[in-house]
C-alpha cells in the first residue's frame, strides 16, 4: 500500500499490510490439516492392528497382503479415475458400465483372431471413448450435471457391451492379455516361502505415483484443482473448462478400460455382469480417502488409502468368516462417516 | 460524449486509450445497455456510479469480452476492437476484477495469480517454484504483504482476497483495469488499502476503471466520473468539478438541485 493517505476518510491508518486475521477457534482448525493428511493413515493402521489381533497367522503373510493389492487393483484402477471427475465436481456414474464395454470390446476382438496387441489397447481405448462422449455431453449439451450424462452411460455402455458380445461370456484370454492383471513377478525365496509380486501391484502403484505427478506438476493437473475449486474463476481465467472437463472424463473411461484388462486377467473372462456397482466402490474409495464432493479437494495419496481401506474390510471380513452382509454395512456406515467429516471440514474451514 | 477539458496534464489532449460508442446490450427482452458511449483514457481514475442495475457490470464484461455488445463499437488505442473472450481482450491488456472476485479458494495465492496463464518449465510442466518467485516479486511491487503466496485464498481476509485479485489482473503488462465494486463486501478496516492499491496501480500509469456505490471510494481515487442511468449514459464530469450530492443526485438519475442529500453513500 502507499504511505499516503492525504487527509481522506479511510478508515484504516494503523496498519498498511493485509495481514492474516487470526481466527479464534485454533485447535480444531490447526488439527483439521493433519486430519485431512493423515487421517486416513491412522485408519489403515488401526484396521491392520485388529486384523492382525483377529488373525495374526494368515493377515500379515506376503501371500495375504499380496492377495489383498491384486484384488484391489481393479478399483485402483476404477478410483483414481473417478477422483480426477470427483476434483472437477462431477461424477462418472458410468465406469463399471465403461469397463464392461472396454472387456468386451477386447473379447470380441481376441475371438475373431486380432493380434493381442490390438486386443490389449481396445480395452482402454473404448473406455476412452465412452469417457470422451461423457465429456462431450457434459460440456456442449449443456447436462445440468454430469450425473445425467453418465447414468445414461451407464445404461448405454452396457447395452452396447452385451450387443457387441452377444450378452454372453467370453472366456479364453491368452497369457499376454493377461498379464496385468494375472502374472506375478516371482523374487524368489525365504526361509520356505516364495516371495512373488503381482503385476497387478506394480502397475496400481505405477499409475498412482504418475497421477500424482501429473495432478501436482502438469497445467493440466493444476487447473483440473481450479475447476473444482471455483469453474466460474477458472473459465475467467481464460481456462478451456471444457476442454478440460472432456479430458478428465476421456481419462477416467480409459482408466476404466485398464481396470477392464486387469479383470479379465484375473478371470480370463470378459463377461456381461462385470463392472456392475463398480462405479459406486470407486466412489466409495474416493469419499473414504478425503476426496470431497464439492470439489478440488482431495490427493492421490488419499485415494489409495480409500481403496486400501475397503481391500482391508472385504479381505478382513473374509477372513474372519464374516458374511459379505456386514461388509455393506460397514462400508456403507463408512461414507456416511467420512461425507460427514467432510461436512464438518467445510463448516470449521469457512467459519470466519 | 464529448472529452471534457481536464486540468490534470496527464489526461488531457490525449487519445483514449478505450472508447465506446454507441453501445448497447439486450438480453432477450431486457435492454441492459442503451446507446452508452465513454472514454477512457491512459493513466486515468475512471469512476462509474450508477443504481442497481443501471448496467456497470454489463458494461464492464463488454468490455472486458465476456460479453459481446449487441450494437455499437469498441475502439482500443483508436483501433476496432472485437472480443470473442476475455482471452481477447486479455490479450490487449484489459483485465478485470470480477465483483465475486473470481478465485479458486481451494488454490495458493501464486497459484490464483497466474491461474490460467501458469508459467512452464522447458519440459512443459507447471513450474510452481516460478509462479511462488514471480508472485512474491509482483505482489512486493505492489506492496501488497502476505505470509506466505503458498497460503490458500480461502484463509484470506475479504480485503487480502481483493488484493490477490488485483495482483492477477495487473500480474501481465495491464494497461486498463477494470474493477466491479471493489470494496462492497469489505470490512472498514481494509477499504483504504484497496484503495491505496488502486492509487498505485494509477503511479504505474495503468488505467483503471472503477465502479462503485460508496462515494468515499470515487472521490478519494477517481480523476472523472460518469452516471449511468437505467441503461444510458446520464452524466459524466471531472471530480474536481462536482459534488458528491451532484453525483448521487446522478445515481438517482436526477441532475437539479442536489444540495440538500444528507447522507453519503447509496446502497
Ligand atoms: N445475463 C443477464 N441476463 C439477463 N439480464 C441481465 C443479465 N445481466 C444483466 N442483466 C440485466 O441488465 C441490467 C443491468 O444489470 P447490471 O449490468 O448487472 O447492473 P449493475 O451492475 O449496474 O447493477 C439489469 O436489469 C439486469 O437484470
Ligand atoms: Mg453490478
Amino acid at each position: 500500500m502507499t504511505e499516503s493517505s492525504e487527509g481522506q476518510k479511510v478508515a484504516d491508518q494503523d496498519n498498511h499490510t493485509l495481514e492474516t486475521h487470526t481466527r479464534p477457534d485454533g485447535l480444531a482448525l490447526r488439527l483439521l490439516p493433519y486430519i485431512d493428511k493423515y487421517g486416513i493413515l491412522i485408519v489403515i493402521f488401526v484396521m491392520v492392528a485388529v486384523l492382525y489381533v483377529t488373525q495374526p497367522d494368515v493377515f500379515l503373510s506376503w501371500r495375504n497382503i499380496t492377495n489383498i493389492f491384486k484384488q484391489t487393483a481393479v478399483n485402483a484402477m476404477l478410483s483414481i479415475g473417478m477422483f480426477l471427475a470427483i476434483l472437477t465436481a462431477g461424477i462418472d456414474l458410468s465406469i463399471g458400465s465403461v469397463m464392461m464395454l472396454g472387456m468386451m470390446s477386447a473379447g470380441v476382438a481376441q475371438f475373431a483372431g486380432m493380434p493381442w496387441p490390438i486386443v490389449l489397447i481396445l480395452a482402454p481405448l473404448a473406455g476412452m471413448g465412452a469417457g470422451l462422449v461423457n465429456g462431450i455431453g457434459i460440456t456442449k449439451l449443456r447436462m445440468p450435471h454430469p450425473f445425467i450424462m453418465t447414468l445414461g452411460m451407464l445404461f448405454m455402455a452396457r447395452g452396447l457391451g452385451n450387443l457387441i458380445s452377444g450378452g454372453v461370456p467370453l472366456t479364453g484370454f491368452p497369457d499376454a492379455i493377461r498379464f496385468l492383471g494375472s502374472y506375478q513377478i516371482p523374487l524368489g525365496e525365504y526361509d520356505g516361502t516364495r516371495f512373488n509380486l503381482p503385476v497387478a501391484l506394480v502397475l496400481t502403484i505405477v499409475v498412482y505415483i504418475a497421477f500424482s505427478l501429473m495432478l501436482k506438476h502438469t497445467v493440466l493437473g493444476r487447473r483440473i484443482y481450479a475447476i473444482g475449486g471455483n469453474p466460474e474463476a477458472a473459465r475467467v481465467s481464460g481456462i478451456n473448462v471444457d476442454a478440460v472437463l472432456i479430458t478428465v472424463y476421456g481419462i477416467c473411461g480409459f482408466m476404466a478400460g485398464i481396470g477392464g484388462l486387469l479383470l479379465i486377467g484375473r478371470t480370463s473372462s470378459a463377461f456381461p455382469t462385470a463392472g456392475t456397482g463398480a462405479e459406486l466402490e470407486a466412489i466409495a474409495a474416493c469419499i473414504i480417502g478425503g476426496a470431497s464432493f464439492f470439489g478440488g479437494r482431495g490427493t492421490v495419496l488419499g485415494v489409495f488409502g480409500g481403496v486400501i481401506v475397503m481391500g482391508l474390510i472385504k479381505n478382513g471380513l473374509n477372513l474372519n468368516n464374516v458374511s459379505v452382509f456386514y461388509q455393506q454395512i460397514l462400508i456403507g456406515a463408512i461414507i456416511v462417516i467420512a461425507v460427514f467429516l467432510d461436512v464438518l471440514r467445510r463448516e470449521i474451514g469457512t467459519r470466519k | 460524449m464529448v472529452a471534457t477539458g481536464k486540468r490534470k496534464s496527464e489526461t488531457s489532449s490525449q487519445r483514449p486509450i478505450i472508447e465506446g460508442r454507441g453501445i448497447s446490450k439486450f438480453f432477450g427482452a431486457v435492454t441492459a445497455l442503451n446507446d452508452v458511449s465513454f472514454e477512457l483514457y491512459p493513466g486515468e481514475v475512471l469512476g462509474i456510479v450508477g443504481d442497481n442495475g443501471a448496467g456497470k457490470t454489463t458494461l464492464m464484461k463488454v468490455l472486458s469480452g465476456l460479453y459481446k455488445a449487441s450494437e455499437g463499437d469498441l475502439l482500443f488505442e483508436g483501433q476496432p476492437a472485437h472480443f470473442n473472450s476475455p482471452k481477447d481482450a486479455r490479450k490487449l491488456g484489459i483485465e478485470m476484477v470480477y465483483q465475486d472476485l473470481a478465485l479458486a479458494g481451494n488454490m495458493a495465492i501464486a497459484e490464483n495469480i497466474y491461474l490460467g496463464r501458469e508459467p512452464r518449465n522447458k519440459f512443459g510442466f507447471y513450474h510452481l517454484g516460478a509462479s511462488q518467485k514471480m508472485a512474491r516479486k509482483h505482489l512486493s511491487n505492489l506492496k501488497i504483504h502476505v505470509k506466505s503466496v503458498d497460503q490458500k485464498v480461502e484463509e484470506l481476509s475479504g480485503g487480502q482476497r481483493q488484493a490477490v485479485a488485483i495482483a492477477r489482473a495487473t500480474a501481465f503488462d495491464a494497461k486498463v483495469v477494470i474493477m466491479d465494486e471493489p470494496t462492497a463486501a469489505l470490512a472498514i478496516r481494509e477499504v483504504g488499502k484497496v484503495l491505496d492499491l488502486i492509487k498505485n496501480l494509477k503511479d504505474r500509469h495503468i488505467s483503471v476503471i472503477l465502479i462503485s456505490h460508496r462515494m468515499d471510494d470515487i472521490f478519494y481515487v477517481c480523476d472523472r466520473v460518469v452516471a449511468l442511468f437505467q441503461g444510458t449514459n446520464f452524466a459524466e464530469s471531472p471530480l474536481e468539478d462536482t459534488s458528491r450530492s451532484e453525483v448521487i443526485g446522478w445515481i438517482m438519475g436526477t441532475k437539479e438541485n442536489p444540495g440538500e442529500l444528507s447522507h453519503d453513500r447509496v446502497e
